[in-house]
């Protein structure tokens, strides 16, 4: 372990660290007394969900913290130097040249005033590094090993013009600009999309390696944690629950929190049999859809079938979500139509009837928006019920209660709470409860879990799943993750810039023979394996 | 020498404020019940400071004629009399009591400064939710006369408005209210339009929501902070307006007691170092300085809240 | 850049409508007056004869549009008409005054925007500390005091020693310096009036900034605060800086009508107010027209200057 490595190898040591936050004038703990030690040239991984003080131990090993927040008790130890009571001028002067940082949003990390290569040789320049012409040659040469294009002009541009996964890698290159001895990699590619992402970590992971820089790796995916880190350190609301090295914490996990944590992928629902499905109870014929004159949907046709879940899987910009508006009659389409139990529904919500209205409903990607933070769990879940079934007084309160029930909340405990009394999964349980209160055939699920912790989000999908077998719902899964695909699809369309590049069921979908595209989004997705990366780059390598 | 006494007073002044801010706070807390004590305690001294000093004037308005000593335009005396005991704050340019000017004063100018905010803050609220929620061409109509309207200075747009109207107090209310109902209409579409983007929103279209409920239930509840803010700025400027307007003669009209007026018409004092004509144009001041104290807790507080 | 030139020319184009509206708006404002303009300019003496007489030479029989166009011409060529209460030619009284006001403005302006923006900048690198707090303080307070107000506490405090003059006489032939002087009283109070409110909005547009992650990341490049204010946060706040300045300014030429009325200064302001409790139409028509142009071409100015200065327009994809 790393107590026993020779002490002058060793670059970062931290000791029973506390910081604490502010809120409502109150200070309270968000780290609890964690120790962490770094070897140079070493990669640790910290792991854990989303509240678990990653980020805050991530910035607090470059003795920063954020507005809101101080270092209460502990020591901070950057080679030799106590960050904790350094001065800041002392501190800054190590920020940036010896520790650097790459922020989870490239997009909104880099200045939008600024051309990239100022922004990179900003560091060496003002930390007398290099000259600034010196620092726009190695720019290049960085931008060359991070495998951007035309890494000899793509620095003069500016953030904007640059996309998603190229900004990622530059931030990488503009980190690595005066050699640091340690890099915070703050959830790098958790905004990416999986095909993005795999280019990103690989280039992450030769620098990081070419340069011998040693790194904390924060994300909550095990996935990616494991192609990158060569420990791994699970982190439970801000307190230590294990430390091991990659392998030994992949193959035998100690805790029950760390094996809770490995656990979730491995949820599936039971096959469905292939029955006769009947009528579909929405289906969507040739849809060509867009905004103004740019088409984001073109000729797309599935069904959807009482009782089964159809996953619709693609990247952003696939149409996915469009393909629900079109659905929903946010957005009439240009040609096509969308049909209900057979019959032609009009295009445009607003021409729809009531009972039209009611058999299709929604649940969205983020609670918080989609609960009216002003209204009360009563009249949030019994306004369906009370304008679509006209229930009203005891009725509606006994009908309000029995959903309550159903989405597993204690009734008099939550019934007069406001969405900002709840956590973030109970907030996606009420916008469940909310659709089911119309009494629908048909459910649109837009993400709903790619905002949850995992451990949340596999909740919901059992709760989904059950639902769906006691009222007989048909769903729409609108997801870009393919685990959740494997958890909860029988059916599954896979879509690519608008168009549907190939559909049909879970288990033969995810047998070969692909198209070309699927097997792009199948093997980019990372798996637990630690050599996983290496082996996917070899063998892309070797396909050509 | 003159600036240090006067930085000395101010310091007096700024300390008293406080002083008395916290004693009101220190009462209110303890009278009002557990609740609702909670959250005066921690307003900061400043904002309790406005509350009291807003109470004191909404009480003088409203009670004007039980305290004042004389009556509103009555003539008691000779001209610019000193302070004494029967004129405790001396007397007008035409031998009327100042402090019974100060005191309708305060029914008349925050009097019809409120009625006029009121009035353009209905106006413009409705108008601007309406805007945003049924948008298109009514959107655009309204929009863009709003545009063309606030093109115009508001005071100078005041001022040919009133040329018109001439200068009766039913005008001045009409003609103000018109030009603020802009600015109003401009916030409440632009907070409507923030929140009508919202999923919730969709998702009560989508259930098949009315436009009333929309507004009334779904938008304004989540619009009312900044909104009620707003009104208190309005308020301000409403009021810093007429007084203007009064001080420059083309306001409320004599007879009628009015703290511009009043400055306008005692202005003459000052070049003899006599301060009374500070009175009226202090007391403007300091309702004005009371409610954006408060408005800026109220901000503040809202601001803090969505973290 | 064409899209830029192109959309600067669509700007301008709006303005000049804006800028027609407000004209048609000004002019046709006279047409609601209770009664009549020639009943107006008779008042008490009014007898059918003599109405009927005026209206012939005001053209005041002409439909709306021929007066309207034929007011609109006279106005682009210099000539606003004549001066109801003295007949005198409006032109001539109005081209000096302007002179007086735009320097009144000017000079304010000239003293409000370096001083707001660098009081405004440091309360936002200072934030919370003392400093900030009590510039806050001071600054809502000001903003609080009606104009009239600020004005005779400037005149008890400077002018009661004899320090400066508490009413502004311009004379032909005095020098540049001497104007300054006597203008300082007047100009002092427009600074404190406007200061106040830009000071508190640069700040809010920087402050507002602070919580961006590109902020963050400057600061973890090991920037000093001082270079993160000014070369992270003001490249991006300009737009809103920009905003607030124009809006200021545009606030000037308000706040110069009650500035001009205490220091009995010979501006627009004060023959906009004499000519108000006239009722002397021409002549408010004018002076509202050249404010109202004002206003329109300062805000115009703000909107080109903040599409310039955003980088996501100037350098597309």
């Amino acid at each position: 372990m790393a107590d026993q490595n020779n002490a002058q190898d060793r670059l970062l040591t931290i000791r029973n660290l506390w910081i604490e936050g502010q809120s409502e004038d109150k200070w309270s703990p968000i780290i609890k007394g964690v120790d962490l030690d770094l070897n140079r040239g070493e990669v640790l991984g910290l792991i854990g969900e989303s509240g678990a003080g990653k980020s805050t131990l991530g910035l607090a090993a470059m003795g920063f913290t954020r507005d809101g927040c101080r270092i209460s008790d502990g020591t901070v130890e950057f080679d030799g130097i106590d960050l904790r009571n350094a001065q800041a001028g002392e501190r800054r002067a190590l920020l940036g040249k010896r520790i650097a940082y790459v922020a989870q949003s490239a997009a909104a990390s880099f200045n939008p005033a600024h051309k990239l290569i100022d922004q990179y040789s900003e560091a060496p320049v003002v930390h007398g590094v290099m000259s600034k012409q010196q620092a726009e040659t190695d720019a290049t040469s960085l931008y060359e090993q991070m495998q951007l294009p035309d890494p000899g002009q793509i620095g003069f541009r500016y953030p904007h013009q640059v996309s998603g996964g190229q900004l990622q890698r530059a931030m990488t290159a503009m980190a690595m600009a005066c050699r640091p001895d340690l890099i915070i990699f703050d959830e790098p590619t958790t905004a990416l999309d999986v095909t993005t992402q795999i280019e990103v970590l690989a280039a992450i992971r030769n620098i990081v390696k070419e340069f011998n820089t040693a790194a904390i790796y924060i994300t909550h995916d095990l996935a990616v944690v494991a192609q990158m880190a060569d420990r791994i350190k699970v982190l439970l609301k801000g307190e230590e629950v294990e430390e091991a090295d990659t392998r030994t914490m992949l193959s035998s996990p100690q805790e029950d929190y760390t094996k809770s944590l490995w656990a979730v992928r491995s949820y599936a629902r039971a096959e469905q049999e292939e029955t006769d499905k009947g009528t579909p109870v929405v289906s969507v014929r040739n849809v060509t859809a867009g905004y103004g004159d740019a088409i984001v949907l073109d000729d797309v046709s599935f069904d959807f079938y009482q009782g089964r879940t159809v996953a619709v899987v693609g990247e952003s910009g696939s149409g996915k979500s469009t393909a629900a508006r079109v659905i929903t009659g946010l957005l009439p389409p240009k040609k096509g139509e969308v049909l209900f139990d057979g019959k032609v529904m009009p295009a445009d919500y607003r021409s729809r009837d009531r009972d039209q209205l009611r058999q299709v409903q929604m649940i969205y990607q983020m609670a918080d928006t989609a609960l009216n933070p002003k209204l009360r769990l009563r009249e949030l879940i019994g306004r369906p019920a009370q304008m679509y079934l006209g229930l009203k007084g005891k009725a509606l309160e006994e009908r309000v209660r029995s959903l309550l029930d159903l989405i597993e909340l204690e009734p008099d405990q939550y019934i007069d709470r406001l969405p900002s009394e709840l956590s973030g999964g109970q907030k996606q349980r009420i916008g469940i409860a909310r659709a089911l209160a119309a009494e629908p055939k048909f459910i649109i699920c837009d993400e709903v879990t790619s905002a949850l912790d995992q451990l949340v989000a596999e909740g919901i999908l059992r709760l989904l799943d059950n639902l769906q077998s006691e009222f007989n719902l048909g769903y729409m899964f609108i997801t870009h993750d393919l685990a959740t695909v494997r958890a909860i699809a029988d059916d599954v369309v896979v879509m690519q810039q608008g168009r549907v590049v190939e559909q049909g069921r879970k288990a033969a979908m995810f047998q070969p023979p692909h198209h070309p595209y699927t097997e792009l989004l199948l093997s980019s997705v990372p798996e637990m394996d630690p050599d996983w990366l290496s082996e996917l780059l070899k063998s892309r390598a070797a396909a050509g | 020498m003159s600036t240090l006494i006067s930085i000395l007073w101010f310091a007096v002044a700024v300390v008293g404020a406080m002083a008395l801010g916290w004693l009101f706070r220190a009462l209110v807390v303890a009278v009002l019940p557990q609740r609702r004590a909670h959250e005066m305690r921690k307003a900061p001294l400043t904002a309790s400071f406005g509350i009291l000093v807003i109470l004191v004037y909404v009480l003088v308005a409203v009670f004007a004629p039980v305290i004042a000593p004389f009556g509103e335009s009555e003539v008691v005396g000779g001209e610019f009399l000193p302070w004494d005991s029967t004129y405790l704050l001396g007397t007008d340019n035409l031998g009327r009591d100042m402090l019974t000017r100060m005191i309708y004063g305060a029914r008349n100018t925050v009097g019809i400064a409120f009625i006029i905010t009121a009035l353009a803050f209905f106006v413009g609220t409705v108008l601007g939710l309406l805007a945003a929620v049924v948008g298109g061409w009514l959107d655009q109509g309204l929009s863009r006369s709003v545009d063309v309207l606030m093109a115009i200075p508001s005071l100078i747009f005041s001022l040919l408005l009133l040329t018109i109207f001439g200068t009766s107090v039913l005008s001045l209310v009409l003609v103000i209210a018109t030009v603020d109902a802009t600015r109003v209409f401009r916030l409440a579409r632009s907070v409507a339009q923030g929140i009508v983007v919202m999923d919730y929103i969709e998702a009560a279209r989508l259930r098949g929501e009315g436009k009333w409920r929309l507004i009334t239930r779904e938008i304004l509840p989540n619009a009312m902070a900044p909104l009620v803010a707003e009104f208190g700025l309005r308020f301000c400027f409403v009021f810093l307006a007429i007084s203007g307007l009064s001080f420059l003669g083309l306001g409320i009209q004599p007879p009628t007691a009015d703290w511009g007026g009043m400055v306008r018409d005692n202005a003459t004092l000052i070049t003899f170092g006599d301060l009374t004509p500070f009175l009226p144009a202090g007391a403007i001041a300091l309702l004005t300085v009371a409610v954006n104290f408060v408005v800026d807790w109220q901000l503040h507080k809202s601001s803090g809240l969505k973290e | 850049m064409a899209h830029v030139w192109r959309m600067i020319a669509q700007r301008l184009a709006l303005g000049f409508l804006t800028l027609f509206v407000v004209s048609l708006l000004i002019f046709g404002a006279t047409e609601l007056l209770p009664g009549d303009f020639a009943e107006a300019i008779l008042g008490q003496s009014a007898t059918p004869e003599t109405i009927a007489a005026i209206r012939r030479d005001l053209g005041l029989d002409q439909p709306f549009h021929t007066r309207y166009v034929s007011w609109l011409g006279g106005v682009l060529q210099g000539d606003f008409g004549n001066s109801l209460a003295n007949g005198q030619p409006v032109i001539e009284l109005i081209t000096k005054r302007l002179g007086n006001t735009l320097f009144l403005a000017l000079y304010a302006a000239a003293m409000a925007v370096p001083l707001s923006l660098a009081l405004g900048i440091l309360a936002a690198l200072f934030r919370n500390s003392i400093f900030d707090r009590m510039s806050n303080a001071l600054a809502l307070t000001s903003i609080s005091f009606p104009e009239f107000f600020v004005a005779y506490i400037l005149i008890l405090w400077f002018a009661q020693s004899g320090m400066f003059p508490s009413i502004v006489r311009l004379s032909e032939g005095i020098s540049f310096g001497e104007t300054l002087y006597r203008c300082f009283l007047p100009a002092l109070t427009l600074t404190l009036v406007v200061t106040a409110h830009m000071m508190r909005m640069t700040r809010a547009a920087i402050i507002n900034l602070l919580a961006s992650p590109y902020i963050e990341m400057a600061r973890l490049k090991g920037m000093s605060p001082i270079r993160v204010i000014l070369r992270h946060a003001l490249p991006n706040a300009l737009a809103p800086i920009i905003n607030v300045v124009a809006l200021n300014l545009a606030y000037l030429i308000t706040g110069v009508v009650v500035v001009e009325v205490v220091f009995v200064y010979p501006g627009l302001g004060q023959l906009m107010v004499d000519s108000v409790s006239r009722r002397d139409i021409p002549v408010v028509q004018a002076v509202a027209l050249i404010f109202a142009s004002a206003y329109v071409l300062l805000n115009l100015t703000a909107d080109v200057l903040s599409t310039l200065s955003n980088p996501r327009l100037m350098h597309r994809r």
